[in-house]
């Protein structure tokens, strides 16, 4: 089965440059938004379209854009995340390298539809190429009067800045960006005042993920509708999924929401190599409770479906793995990432990180009690809910939920002294 | 070493863009980092805290915040592997040691004749090529196994020798 492009062109083409963007019906929708539309008819089509957030959280778009304040007050900003830093994540880096045009013009009717100034796109610092590739697109936006002074003669003023980060999982936090954006740390602020109130510069400004952004175009010239029908319910339109770990052909997938995760890995990643058996899927990137084999031939990839087997969507990033692999290796692999990656603010966060990790290894190890078990649920709990951003609630889930759903195997590495799975499975 | 007037008009370039001077700071600092062989001299520092307009702290405490700067010298090669989930699955733990193995250094560490440095990383967003290495937080060699490091070490080499030294 093919599958349903919308975000990027037919598999083996790249519309990176404007030509060929716009041969293929590019800005039109942006002609629309900017000469045909009110500001409030584009906020309104989006919500209607139900479009939601593509970052991890899914907080529906056009609601996200409501809450910036109505009273005229400028400047106002978009902070667009292209982070994508999210470990099994690498979707929105397809749309900066095969169709970066199309986050400007979806950056554009958002910049028309919130009356805003300037788009700052915050992206990870590692994705030169990517910087690069849009950074030549929004140069040819220039050039042809999509950006700038008086935007198509409609006398609108907008500018999108690219932006640098070096490094740091936590900004692709929403608040820990606009620290970043700033010059600081990218240590995440408290909530309330929510971003769209006083984000960059204490302005109004709206936090949003590349994906979600390059959908507002489509949207816009198809209607809220359109969009609706692809899909399922709450869970509107496509999605780019990205598979990786045992997979036949690991790579990133254009597909509506609600897919279900055994075609995703069985139909267009091609299955298991050799074919052996699943034995856990990663659903949304490492941040997402696990899920087993069972709960994952079962389960569609939407909010709705994958909320009803304890996990979430996410980011879409699927990791697949095969029954060779080892739960424990996995859970100590997800853990050190987020001790690496705690900015260190809150207690529970910064601790607990480091606990989890330490207990993971000595459980590898051989080493572990099996009071150690007890111990990892506890931390989790300690953690998860606890502080300022929601890093200390995925490092929780991502390693808590491994232990939770395959507990045998935990136990395993304490009865045996190590680990069972030593001879076949990845190592760390 | 001083910031040179090009590298210094090349960071007042980019104040337009944001209502405060210290926004440009992380841009600041990968130009730096660019231009003067991977790694960040002390010197600049109280320079571009001057020029940006900021305290001399702020400077330090981003350098040390984000992975991507260095305030230690780094190999005119500086090779990383990631070894998050995707990347481990598909063997980055081999490819990690196959480093070590060709290079005789080990995660952390730099060779002798400052060609190379070898260190682990969080995921870069490749991981439907994993593993992956990143080489001087510029470019990506993707989908490698063990076999490949010998030859792509000789390329490396070759290429770092001829072109002077690899862009960070």
């Amino acid at each position: 089965m093919p599958e349903l492009r919308l975000l990027l062109p037919p598999v083996g083409q790249n519309w990176s440059r404007i030509a060929d963007y716009r041969a293929h019906g590019g800005y039109a929708a942006a002609e629309k938004a900017l000469r045909d539309m009110k500001p409030e008819e584009i906020v309104e089509l989006v919500k209607n379209s139900g479009l939601r957030g593509r970052g991890g959280a899914g907080f529906p778009t056009g609601m996200k854009w409501s809450f910036l304040p109505k009273d005229g007050r400028r400047p106002r900003y978009i902070a667009c995340n292209a982070d994508e830093s999210e470990p099994a994540t690498f979707k929105d880096r397809q749309i900066l390298e095969l169709n970066p045009h199309k986050l400007i013009e979806g950056l554009l009717i958002a910049a028309r539809a919130n009356t805003i100034d300037a788009a700052y796109v915050y992206m990870r610092g590692e994705y030169r190429g990517p910087f690069e590739n849009l950074s030549a697109a929004v140069a040819e936006a220039y050039a042809a009067g999509y950006l700038g002074k008086n935007v198509l003669g409609t006398g609108m003023d907008f500018d999108i800045h690219l932006h640098r980060g070096a490094g740091a999982y936590i900004c692709g936090e929403e608040t820990g960006l606009l620290e970043s954006l700033e010059g600081r740390k990218g240590q995440p602020r408290k909530r309330p005042p929510f971003p769209a109130v006083s984000g960059l510069w204490r302005r109004p400004t709206i936090v949003n993920n590349v994906e979600t952004m390059s959908h507002v175009p489509h949207i816009v010239a198809n209607g809220a509708e359109w969009f609706k029908k692809i899909g399922v319910e709450k869970s509107s339109g496509t999605t780019i999924f990205g598979v990786s770990g045992d997979v036949v052909r690991p790579g990133t997938y254009e597909l509506p929401l609600g897919t279900p995760l055994r075609e995703l890995i069985f139909e267009y990643a091609g299955g298991i190599p050799e074919g052996r058996a699943l034995k856990a899927v990663v659903p949304g990137g490492v941040s997402m409770p696990v899920l087993t084999a069972e709960q994952a031939m079962q389960v569609n990839m939407d909010h709705q479906a994958l909320s009803t087997v304890g996990s979430m969507l996410g980011t879409g990033g699927v990791v697949v793995l095969d029954e060779r692999q080892c739960m424990v290796r996995a859970a100590l692999v997800i853990s050190r990432f987020f001790r690496h990656e705690s900015c260190g603010q809150c207690t529970q966060c910064r601790e607990g990180t480091g606990w989890l990790h330490r207990l993971m290894v000595s459980l590898e190890a051989g080493t572990g009690a099996s009071s150690d078990l007890e111990t990892i649920d506890e931390v989790t709990r300690f953690m998860d809910g606890h502080t300022i951003c929601a890093l200390a609630d995925a490092a929780a889930w991502g390693s808590g939920w491994f232990l939770r759903r395959f507990r045998q195997e935990f136990e395993a590495h304490v009865t045996h002294r190590g680990c069972p799975l030593a001879g076949t499975s990845f190592e760390v | 070493m001083a910031l040179s007037p090009e590298l210094t008009q090349r960071i007042c370039a980019e104040f337009p863009k944001y209502p405060e001077k210290r926004a440009v700071l992380l841009t600041a600092l990968h130009f730096v980092q660019e231009e003067s062989g991977g790694w960040l001299p002390k010197d600049v520092v109280p320079e571009l805290a001057r020029l940006l307009e900021i305290p001399v702290i702020d400077v330090w405490e981003v350098i040390s915040f984000y992975s991507m700067f260095h305030a230690e010298p780094v190999g005119r090669c500086h090779l990383q592997v990631c070894t998050n989930l995707p990347c481990c699955i598909r063997g980055a733990r081999a490819v990690v040691r196959a480093f070590e193995r060709v290079l005789d250094i080990r995660p952390g560490e730099r060779t002798q004749d400052g060609m190379f440095s070898l260190g682990e990383v969080e995921c870069l967003g490749s991981c439907g090529t994993a593993p992956v290495l990143q080489v001087n937080n510029r470019r990506y060699e993707e989908g490698l196994s063990p076999g490949d490091i010998d030859g792509l070490v000789a390329r490396l080499r070759q290429e770092a020798s001829t072109s002077g030294r690899e862009k960070s």
